[in-house]
């Protein structure tokens, strides 16, 4: 069976593997998506902050001896963290200003980290296995499926499920979107509003560790790892509505198929196509698929 | 993006003393080079370096050098127009320029103004044929000699049919190009390429599938830095390897070094320049090492920018520093007029058409349990003689030739 010349089996692990990748999209932007909807800040850091993750897993490897498993926790931990004192040292200072202060700071942040990491570690990165127990891969008739990446798009899922229940489901969600609507009316009922951005943030930055984590044994750890994905987060983030949770999760997985599928039809485009994607959907819906005008 | 770079390079054209010129006239050698992408580790600040190690070697001898660089963060416009500034502004020589399409623009602006571009890390075997130009060097590799150490070794042994994973610009096309013909001489078939975007792919996965799809037996990588890397740890996580040869077509050590012996052995490449290859580029490597970065051992195209810059200088002396800056063209003429001799690279010479001519080495990368230290990677495999290891200098419909 062929789809426009290409055959069926063919195209099924492309689509799977479109998947996979919409799984880092969904879980970046999402973090995106968290601190825009709650901080109204466009945190260009996000991409240095992912690549963290990911050199932090590296080094409690290297350093102390810390395996994959202790780094899926720890780093997010350590990584968010730093985000929290960025929070605090900076970030913070701008929140009257126009979004595009915000927007500066953290791209010029985003620069200087990458340049730092450049510095110590070339730009040619650093090995990082995938653990024992997820090597080797499924035959799936169609496709040899790594255990891994099946493990990336399952962890992911669990992630973006886990975060938008917090933020749609329980009370301190309900306060974080209140804070939103109107931070002086909360903090009058006596809740601590710039603390809960603090730890917001951290939150958004320690999801975007996560992620790099689950992509160290995947790619090669480097420092320009997180440059290179960030434009097309952007993308995803837009498309799916600015601060829209299930916007930027739903458009991730989404966009991840869409430009799996580019790469089997037109590779040239792959790069090319999220783009073009999002200037139709900016023409036909400004705020995004899911966005709130 | 890197902005800073680049101003950091003016700033320093523009601060240049120019009072030198009352007493003997300063040669100022421009590095032009990958400071912040996939292709910093083997050409970047270490290209700087290797071409002041050569500077410092040279002096004694009444002349007055400088070395510049700046960053072209791998774009053609971003190169040109540092290039241009970098000419005006009384700079004599490009040197290294990785990024195959930044190298063929600042070969046509060294042309134009009539100065110096010695190439070390542009790869595309065209700056020795269709744009070969009086005033260009093309030093340490190109498309055709990789395409023919590591292709055509194993197309011979048996990888009789290809499927290839292309970066889409003109470096990856002239190696797909360069390859198959090699492929296809030796009775072999290409099955197919996916080209994709470069830079900004990390995800091979779904490339990685097409070619296992087609069957073929080698699947060539005609790409280099992070991007080879990323594709051959994606090829193995996807089991690539059970059925298929990958052939790393520019693989430095700097990726091996990335990938890890575990991941990277028993693969095939070709260098000119190993640090552990003999007597002459241990004592290079020596001397260098310690002002590299990270301590790191020098990388060919890094070894390149030396070995250039050291022949560039023995010529400017031969010629006088004047008559050197005047005219571009009889500086290069007066170096291919020379033979080269230095320790990373031995003998050799430059042919008419700017090609540097010396052996090419095949190397096979070690298990771990056979390295013997840090950066201890390769076993020699197969060495190209000097004289067969380029294309020849009827085949490249340069120009140049055809008139001399």
């Amino acid at each position: 069976m062929d789809f426009f010349g290409i055959p069926a089996p063919l195209l099924f692990g492309q689509l799977l593997l479109g998947l996979i990748n919409g799984a880092f999209y969904a879980l970046l932007s999402l973090g995106l998506a968290v601190i825009f909807g709650m901080l109204n800040v466009i945190n260009f850091t996000h991409g240095a902050q992912f690549m963290m993750g990911a050199f932090a897993a590296w080094m409690l490897l290297n350093y102390f001896g810390i395996g994959y498993w202790g780094a899926l926790i720890l780093a997010p931990i350590i990584v968010g963290i730093t985000g929290i004192i960025l929070e605090r040292l900076m970030i913070a200072k701008l929140y009257k200003l126009d979004h595009l202060y915000g927007l500066l700071l953290t791209f010029g942040l985003g620069l200087i980290i990458e340049g730092l990491f450049r510095n110590e570690f070339g730009s040619s990165g650093m090995p990082y296995r995938i653990p024992a127990e997820l090597q080797g891969a499924w035959d799936l008739g169609f496709m040899f499926m790594p255990i891994y990446r099946g493990w990336v798009v399952l962890v992911a899922f669990f992630a973006c499920l886990a975060t938008w229940l917090v933020i749609e489901k329980t009370k301190i969600g309900s306060y974080l979107r209140a804070a939103t609507e109107n931070p002086a009316l909360v903090q009058a009922f006596g809740i601590n509003v710039p603390r809960m951005m603090t730890l917001t943030y951290g939150a958004g930055v320690a999801l975007a560790a996560f992620a790099g984590v689950l992509a160290a044994p995947i790619y090669s750890v480097n420092p320009q790892m997180g440059s290179n994905l960030i434009i097309i987060v952007f993308a995803v983030v837009v498309i799916g509505g600015m601060g829209s949770i299930l916007g930027s999760v739903l458009t991730g997985f989404g966009l991840g198929v869409i430009e799996g599928l580019t790469k089997v039809f037109y590779p040239e485009a792959s790069s090319t196509v999220i783009f073009v994607v999002m200037a139709i959907v900016l023409l036909a819906r400004p705020a995004g698929l899911f966005g709130r005008a | 993006m890197h902005r800073r770079n680049l101003l950091g390079g003016t700033a320093a054209v523009a601060a240049a003393p120019f009072h030198a010129r009352a007493q003997a006239p300063t040669i100022r050698i421009g590095v032009l080079t990958d400071m912040s992408g996939p292709y910093r580790d083997p050409t970047g600040p270490g290209s700087a370096i290797c071409a002041e190690q050569a500077v410092t070697e040279f002096t004694g001898r009444g002349l007055n050098v400088e070395v510049l660089r700046a960053d072209h963060q791998n774009r053609p416009d971003v190169g040109a127009n540092i290039a241009r500034q970098w000419y005006d502004q009384g700079v004599d020589v490009v040197l290294d320029v990785p990024t195959s399409s930044v190298a063929l623009a600042v070969a046509g602006i060294a042309r134009e103004k009539n100065k110096v571009f010695l190439n070390s890390g542009g790869a595309s075997s065209d700056l020795t044929g269709a744009a070969c130009s009086p005033n260009t060097v093309h030093w340490t590799y190109d498309t055709y000699m990789l395409a023919r150490s590591t292709g055509g070794t194993l197309a011979r042994r048996g990888g009789d049919s290809w499927y290839f994973i292309t970066a889409d610009y003109t470096f990856g096309h002239a190696l797909q190009r360069d390859v198959s013909r090699f492929v296809e001489d030796a009775g072999g078939r290409v099955l197919g390429a996916a080209r994709y975007p470069f830079p900004n792919t990390t995800d091979f996965s779904s490339f990685l599938i097409q070619a296992q799809a087609s069957r073929a037996k080698v699947l060539g990588l005609a790409n280099a830095g992070t991007d080879t890397a990323n594709c051959i740890k994606q090829a193995r996580e996807f089991g690539l390897t059970r059925n298929m040869k990958i052939a790393g077509l520019l693989l430095s050590m700097m990726e091996v070094h990335s990938l890890g012996l575990d991941v990277a052995q028993g693969l095939l490449l070709t260098e000119t320049f190993y640090w552990n290859t003999n007597d002459r580029t241990r004592a290079f490597t020596a001397r260098v090492r310690p002002r590299l970065p990270n301590g790191w051992p020098p990388a060919q195209v890094q070894a390149g920018c030396y070995s250039a810059t050291l022949h560039y200088l023995k010529a400017v002396a031969d010629l006088g520093a004047a008559a050197a800056r005047a005219d571009g063209a009889a500086t290069v003429a007066r170096m291919k007029a020379m033979p080269t001799d230095d320790d990373a690279f031995g003998p050799g010479l430059i042919r008419p058409d700017g090609r540097k001519i010396h052996p090419a080495y095949l190397w096979e990368v070690k298990p771990p349990a056979q390295s013997r230290g840090a950066w201890d990677y390769y076993n020699l495999a197969a060495t190209t003689p000097a004289e067969d290891a380029f294309r020849p200098l009827a085949e490249g419909g340069c120009p140049l030739v055809t008139r001399s």
